[in-house]
């Protein structure tokens, strides 16, 4: 028997050919794919939750909440249009925890073994896991946009196209995140303690419901918060290209926490830590 | 590397802690052998088969997979395995297809030459009408055939099998092994843990585990002192 993917290389090169790379990452893609089509809950869930707050929350504090002129904005715009970039924030954010439940699962139904023993450098999986679930949640986002199009939430047309690549850095962030976590929750029960202490802080200590200066009114200790939590830098990136604008600072900080977390992942991920929660287990 | 056998393992040894789960394991498996790696739970198989399958990696020791290092170069050492674990890792909610295809992507094979590895793989363990069925859909026996394809469909040298029949009646129990006997005749190398001593042949090369140590190694037949099956049994069973 021969290996089809070894090459007449040089016998100490451990390089694997260009053509590889791309299999890897389709095949990782296709599969995530897969799974959220064939999970139509999933789906539907990712989209409701959204639209249940624009439908109901926005329209109810349409009229006690007024929101200023402020960048990227020109005039005075809705509730509802305000609040529709922290919803779509708020889709990539469930995204990537929908990721780190993913792994999680994959790992304790040992799915998640044959991705790790695969000739792939174990970083090139991760980012390519973290490319499939980004492009799951940009897919998501728009039939999202989609809906609220006929809800009168109407940017820019050129916006739905300056979006695309914010909405692939703010999923990837946010699905960086979720591969993080994953790293360190052993046991998929572990899971329910993230929407306490991840999702919901960091959805509610951010601009996606209200503008900084509003939450800076209340209290000045809660707009710092606000201000260093990366998911307010992802909102106002994700704006702001909505807009067709560009937030250098808020592009920054997406750009760091995204290496951040996906380093701190790969780490996790290190087969000379040990992992997949085997330890003294089995024969 | 032609000229190095299918697995070597030298000095290999791996903590846990304080606890010692391995210790000085040293052993091969040459190309087309047989190879049964037994001991009892709790014996330290399953770390050493996640060793082998570079799920950990161990300061102690040295692994080489048709030559070449684990550690220093795993892309090609890990191209010539495939694995067989003992916990289902096939995606329930896919076809037999989809699984197959997903696994090839990952040993970076095209999808026209993934089909047809697959029809092959299929063909041989006649699963082939079942390629668009979903896994759940298969009994425990055809998805073990369906992980056993998985695990070939890149052409490994060295199958490294992490307890195949576990949870398998006594027919789907033979049917697995008569099929990677069958794959070691054609050349492949196969190390087959297990703690099942009916699944181990008079002339099937010998690995006994037992709290980390390798304690016995070689012919089976030779080290139960006769090739009866019955006082070999009784000797390996004493033993354990």
């Amino acid at each position: 028997m021969t290996t089809h993917t070894a090459r007449p290389a040089k016998e100490h090169d451990d390089r694997l050919p260009a053509a590889a790379f791309f299999h890897f990452t389709a095949g990782i893609v296709r599969r995530e794919m897969l799974r959220f089509i064939q999970q139509r809950e999933r789906f539907i869930a990712a989209l409701v939750r959204p639209l249940v707050w624009l439908f109901i929350f926005a329209a109810g504090f349409r009229s006690v909440l007024g929101v200023s002129i402020i960048p990227p904005y020109e005039t005075y715009v809705l509730y509802e249009e305000y609040i529709t970039p922290g919803l779509i924030g708020m889709i990539q954010l469930f995204s990537g925890m929908q990721t780190s439940l993913s792994m999680v699962y994959d790992r304790e139904m040992g799915s998640m073994r044959i991705l790790l023993t695969s000739p792939a450098p174990r970083w090139f999986l991760l980012v390519s896991k973290l490319l499939a679930g980004a492009a799951i949640s940009v897919l998501q986002v728009y039939v999202f946009l989609l809906v609220a199009w006929f809800w009168d939430v109407r940017p820019p047309t050129a916006g739905y196209v300056t979006l695309l690549p914010a909405l692939f850095l703010t999923g990837l962030m946010l699905g960086s995140l979720g591969l993080f976590l994953s790293s360190v929750i052993k046991q998929l029960e572990n899971f329910a303690g993230i929407m306490n202490f991840v999702i919901f802080p960091m959805f509610f200590t951010s601009s996606a419901l209200y503008p900084l200066w509003r939450i800076k009114e209340s209290s000045v200790l809660l707009y710092h918060i606000c201000h260093y939590n990366p998911f307010t830098h992802a909102v106002e990136f994700i704006r702001f290209s909505l807009y067709t604008g560009f937030s250098a600072q808020a592009f920054q900080v997406v750009l760091a926490t995204t290496v951040f977390f996906t380093t701190l992942a790969v780490i996790g991920y290190d087969p000379s830590r040990g992992l997949l929660g085997v330890r003294r287990k089995g024969g | 590397m032609a000229d190095d056998p299918a697995l070597a393992v030298a000095g290999l040894g791996h903590n846990y802690g304080d606890f010692r789960a391995l210790d000085s394991i040293d052993f091969t498996v040459p190309h087309g052998q047989f190879t049964v790696l037994l001991g009892s739970n709790g014996a330290g198989k399953t770390t050493l088969f996640s060793l082998l399958t570079g799920l950990y990696h161990s300061r102690d020791g040295r692994i080489a997979i048709c030559g070449h290092d684990l550690q220093k170069r795993p892309s090609r050492a890990l191209r010539n395995i495939g694995v067989v674990f003992q916990q289902r890792s096939l995606d329930n909610d896919l076809t037999v297809w989809q699984n197959l295809r997903y696994s090839a992507s990952l040993y970076g094979m095209p999808p026209r030459l993934a089909r047809a590895r697959a029809e092959e793989e299929t063909g041989r363990l006649g699963m082939e009408d079942r390629m668009n069925d979903k896994i759940r859909h298969l009994s425990g026996g055809q998805a073990r055939r369906v992980e056993i394809a998985r695990a070939l469909m890149h052409r490994p040298k060295l199958l490294i099998l992490d307890e195949p029949t576990f949870g398998l009646d006594v027919p789907g129990r033979e049917t697995i092994v008569e099929h990677v006997r069958a794959l070691c005749g054609r050349g492949l190398a196969a190390l087959w843990t297990t703690h099942l001593l009916d699944e181990v042949r008079a002339d099937d090369t010998l690995l006994m585990l037992k709290k980390g140590r390798l304690t016995m190694t070689g012919a089976a037949g030779a080290l139960a002192g006769a090739a009866a099956p019955a006082e070999m049994r009784s000797k390996l069973a004493a033993f354990l």
